[in-house]
């Protein structure tokens, strides 16, 4: 009973309706500058907040920015800035202690984050971006091994995703 | 070939995120739903789930009040609330295995991971409108059937956990859903 399934809108039975929802998007997509300018503000000012009183609340909303940045990076057309966000979030929700994490790292993200933005018209914009998001990765990556020595299951949370693309 | 019409669902968006929000609405009507609903949080979320009843429900997992899991885990308490059995799709930027098996464990019907495609949606939407798993009924787990796919020649120990287990069918959205001809 099941066999091919599509999907349509009464009255328009031979427009692809992916192909419609894709284009609805790109039409939509000249606002994306300004929404990814926004979260990088939000991502900022969250920064700003949490040195300013280094609590749990702000923590939270610096990874929340963090969070967001890394799942709309891509759709808004940054797919640059994803990685850099994700590094971030890996940072804070890996670190057992969060009053470890070294306020410097920390704005090494933000940093870097606002950087690959602002500088994204450059043609050698993804260069830059894969330089500071590899170098990102790598202390983090240290300082996550350094701080779980001794917490394996956390080491095992690193590991790949399993969702189907 | 079986068609549906998006027109006919009635889809429920639960993301914190207004810019997530407008892009998930912005594919639903290129989809040609008409009934979206929104909602910004959790508690939000689980107030328009009661009031619009929807067919589906999009939810992100990190919200403020009580995130997308603890929602979902509301949702599907048998006999708590108009419809336990609503198709879940749970949106959202964590992937690391343990989050998708937290997700499944409290009764998601379709992981879809960040950055969302029109594709990916679409085909996450017809998943559970088109090919429905029956809903698993045990001590410690009510959702969707967790096994895809039956093995009938399957030899080995029963590592379905919680004693007997009911199998609950449900009306299939694709009953609803379909365009006529």
């Amino acid at each position: 009973m099941r066999g091919a399934v599509s999907g349509e809108t009464s009255g328009q039975p031979n427009e692809d309706p992916v192909a419609r929802a894709e284009k609805a998007l790109a039409d939509l997509s000249s606002e994306f500058g300004g929404w990814m300018d926004s979260e990088c503000d939000r991502l900022d000012k969250a920064r700003c907040a949490l040195a300013k009183k280094a609590t749990q609340s702000n923590m939270d909303a610096l990874f929340h920015a963090a969070h967001d940045i890394k799942g709309e990076a891509s759709t808004f057309g940054y797919p640059a800035i994803a990685s850099a966000a994700d590094s971030l979030c890996r940072l804070i929700e890996h670190t057992p202690d969060i009053d470890r994490i070294p306020l410097k790292l920390i704005d090494q993200h933000v940093d870097a984050v606002r950087a690959i933005y602002r500088e994204y018209a450059r043609s050698d914009a993804k260069q830059l971006a894969a330089t500071l998001t590899k170098r990102l990765h790598e202390v983090t990556r240290e300082f996550l091994l350094h701080e779980n020595r001794e917490r394996p299951e956390i080491l095992e949370q690193l590991s790949p995703s399993i969702v189907p693309e | 070939m079986v068609r549906i019409d998006f027109n006919r669902l009635r889809f429920l968006v639960i993301d914190d995120n207004a810019h997530m929000r407008r892009i998930l609405r912005t594919l639903l009507h290129g989809f040609g739903a008409r009934e979206v609903y929104e909602a910004e949080d959790g508690a939000a979320g689980l107030e328009a789930f009661t009031h619009y009843i929807p067919d589906i429900v999009i939810t992100d997992w990190a919200m403020p009040i009580f995130d997308g899991l603890e929602l979902m885990q509301m949702i599907r308490q048998p006999g708590a609330n108009a419809n336990p059995y609503v198709a879940i799709i749970m949106l959202t930027g964590h992937s690391e295995k343990k989050r998708v098996t937290a997700a499944r464990d409290a009764g998601v019907t379709e992981f879809l991971a960040k950055p969302i495609s029109a594709k990916g949606l679409y085909q996450r939407i017809i998943n559970v409108v088109a090919n429905p798993r029956p809903f698993i009924k045990t001590k410690t787990y009510f959702g969707p059937d967790r096994r895809r796919n039956t093995n009938s020649n399957y030899i080995g120990p029963e590592r379905r956990k919680g004693g007997k287990a009911d199998v609950i069918r449900q009306t299939p959205l694709l009953e609803k859903a379909r365009a006529p001809v």
